[in-house]
């Protein structure tokens, strides 16, 4: 065994799978989470670094050039490097959700380049599988990346609203299906020596099609998106990985396609949609109309009534959203959480599965103030609480706490499982105004003969709760 | 191509399958709480695509080539990196609850 580039190579791209898989391991439980990214990210920068020894096993072809490619290699890596490690520092918590999508869209369109550089190399002999498999790694790979473009797009408030037209799904179809066509054109017919010109409709159809394919689905629905084009990235990659013979990226790649997977169908399933709906149907299109007459009258609240009523309650349950976030207010929440908990109430958050923007988002964006995770319960271990509770406050959330879900069958949003914060004592709801949930339906509980609404900014609410129930301890002595 | 691993055939199968089902271990038994630090965790370990993507652009032998792979390496560091640096200020917010009790009420 000697002690070859191509040995040390391999040898480094074994323990960049081992601390990629064990890293994930890690990061599975949070106890052990932060030491997994570290892992993980160890195994990145060995693969990295062996990846220079590719200079002592270039092609002949290539070798006249081998000098310009390695100062391209480093130049493209210290920009990327330096670009991402910039934006992904200064971007804010709640904006994470899109950065993810942003990364993931980059590391689709690496896998399409790649499947590139291979299709135009005509004058190489192509056997007919890895071309397959490239052809489907670019085709996933460029949905991925102008989806993923999109969906950030839409997350950072780029483009707005859902965009549609009549027979979208038909037309969606036959650009998808034309493209499939050139593919396996090139594959079958030309055998990977296509014209560069039908190479570049392969992959300007692929990328239309990952466009179109985004541009219906509205808002809601993005989270089961980005993480559905997550697993695409690592599906493709783990295809361009068997067209290079480089087992870290089949092994990487496999591994995140089918974890990506999985916690696409986790996060369809916690909204109660399949996946196919969520791609070829919209979210908020039925009901409207066939909705029921809601009885009753939204009835308002005082802020500082409500935190008044929350201090001398035994067990208070927060339902927060994504309102919450928005309004930057988990910090003031928290420090009215501990003045209620160092006046001996008991005080658990509720998480339903999508609060925030994607699942566990909310739990990281409390993290982020400091809230202990051992007071946060998702919502199979927290449902059953509420009938106890003498306080459920909704802060920021709506149609995850809409009781339509559970009775309205006309609702779009039936069947979901929602917090069943309507079942406490008495339920307060911060709001900012009258306005419906991101599904567009009106919600019940809000006429509710227990709810009260608290309108107001998050943040400025908080902070008027926090005075009420200062004041009440200034003056108890 | 002068490649010291030939994985193709039924070992290339081999290698998709067992991958996929860890993959598929690994999410499976995830609380809740951390599916969105994972996804990014997933979204950083498919940034190991910058590896292939040097290897294109290194043996580009056209200037057509050349920006491809630039390209490639770009985006692949830039999914690496930024992928690293999310997750990790994910991660951070998960201190042991215990730590944080104890600084609080340093500060109170």
């Amino acid at each position: 065994m000697n002690l070859t580039p191509q040995f040390i190579i391999d040898a480094s791209y074994f323990a960049a799978a081992f601390l990629f898989i064990y890293g994930l391991k890690r990061m599975s439980s949070p106890v052990t989470a932060r030491s997994g990214i570290v892992v993980a990210g160890a195994g990145m920068l060995v693969a990295v670094l062996a990846s220079f020894l590719y200079y002592f096993g270039v092609n002949d072809a290539a070798l006249p050039h081998l000098s310009t490619n390695v100062v391209l290699a480093l130049t493209a890596l210290v920009i990327g490097t330096g670009w991402a490690w910039w934006s992904g520092k200064r971007v804010a918590m709640t904006a994470m959700p899109q950065m993810v999508a942003l990364y993931n869209g980059m590391g689709g369109g690496a896998a399409a380049a790649i499947a590139a550089v291979e299709l135009l190399r005509t004058n190489a002999v192509h056997q007919t599988i890895p071309l397959m498999l490239a052809i489907a790694g670019a085709l996933i790979g460029s949905v991925s990346l102008s989806g993923s473009l999109i969906a950030w797009a839409k997350l950072d408030g780029r483009i707005n609203g859902v965009w549609r037209m009549s027979g979208q799904q038909i037309f969606n179809g036959i650009v998808f299906l034309a493209t499939l066509g050139v593919g396996i054109y090139i594959v079958f017919v030309a055998h990977g020596h296509a014209h560069p010109g039908v190479v570049a409709a392969f992959f300007i159809g692929a990328l239309i099609f990952g466009v179109l394919m985004t541009m219906p689905i509205g808002g809601a629905d993005m989270p089961v998106v980005i993480s559905l084009y997550n697993a695409f990235t690592g599906l493709a990659v783990g295809f361009e990985g068997y067209v290079l013979q480089n087992p870290a990226l089949m092994i990487a790649g496999m591994v995140v396609g089918s974890a990506g997977t999985l916690l696409t169908l986790l996060m369809a399933k916690a909204m109660n949609r399949s996946v196919s709906n969520v791609i070829f149907s919209n979210f908020g299109d039925a009901g409207g109309e066939s909705q029921g007459e809601i009885k009753g009258s939204q009835k308002p609240a005082e802020a500082g009534d409500a935190a008044i009523n929350m201090r001398y309650a035994s067990k208070v349950i927060i339902a927060p959203g994504y309102g919450l976030a928005v309004a930057q207010a988990q910090h003031k929440l928290y420090e009215f959480v501990k003045l209620l908990t160092d006046a001996g109430v008991e005080v658990k958050f509720a998480i339903h599965p999508v609060a925030g923007r994607m699942p566990g988002h909310m739990n990281v964006l409390l993290a982020e103030a400091g809230v202990p995770y051992d007071m946060i319960y998702d919502l199979e271990d927290i449902n059953g609480e509420f009938k106890e509770a003498d306080v459920a406050i909704v802060i920021g959330a709506n149609d995850t706490v809409n009781p339509a879900a559970r009775t309205n069958k006309s609702s779009p949003i039936y069947g979901m499982p929602i917090l069943n914060v309507d079942q406490a004592k008495q339920v307060y709801v911060v709001k900012r105004g009258q306005g419906k949930g991101y599904s567009g339906v009106e919600n019940e509980l809000f006429f509710a003969d227990n709810c009260n609404l608290v309108y107001g900014d998050a943040q400025k609410v908080m902070v008027a709760m926090i005075q009420a129930v200062k004041s009440l301890e200034g003056g108890g002595h | 191509m002068d490649l010291a691993t030939t994985l193709t055939g039924f070992v290339a199968l081999y290698i998709f399958m067992l991958a996929a089902f860890t993959g598929y271990e690994i999410i499976g038994r995830v609380p809740a709480i951390l599916h969105t630090p994972l996804m990014s965790g997933s979204n950083f370990v498919h940034g190991i695509v910058v590896v292939g993507a040097m290897y294109a652009l290194l043996n580009a032998t056209s200037t057509v080539e050349q920006v491809i792979g630039f390209v490639g390496v770009l985006l692949g560091a830039g999914n690496a990196a930024g992928g690293y640096v999310v997750t990790e200020r994910m991660l951070e917010m998960f201190k042991p609850s215990d730590k944080k009790r104890a600084g609080d009420q340093k500060k109170a």
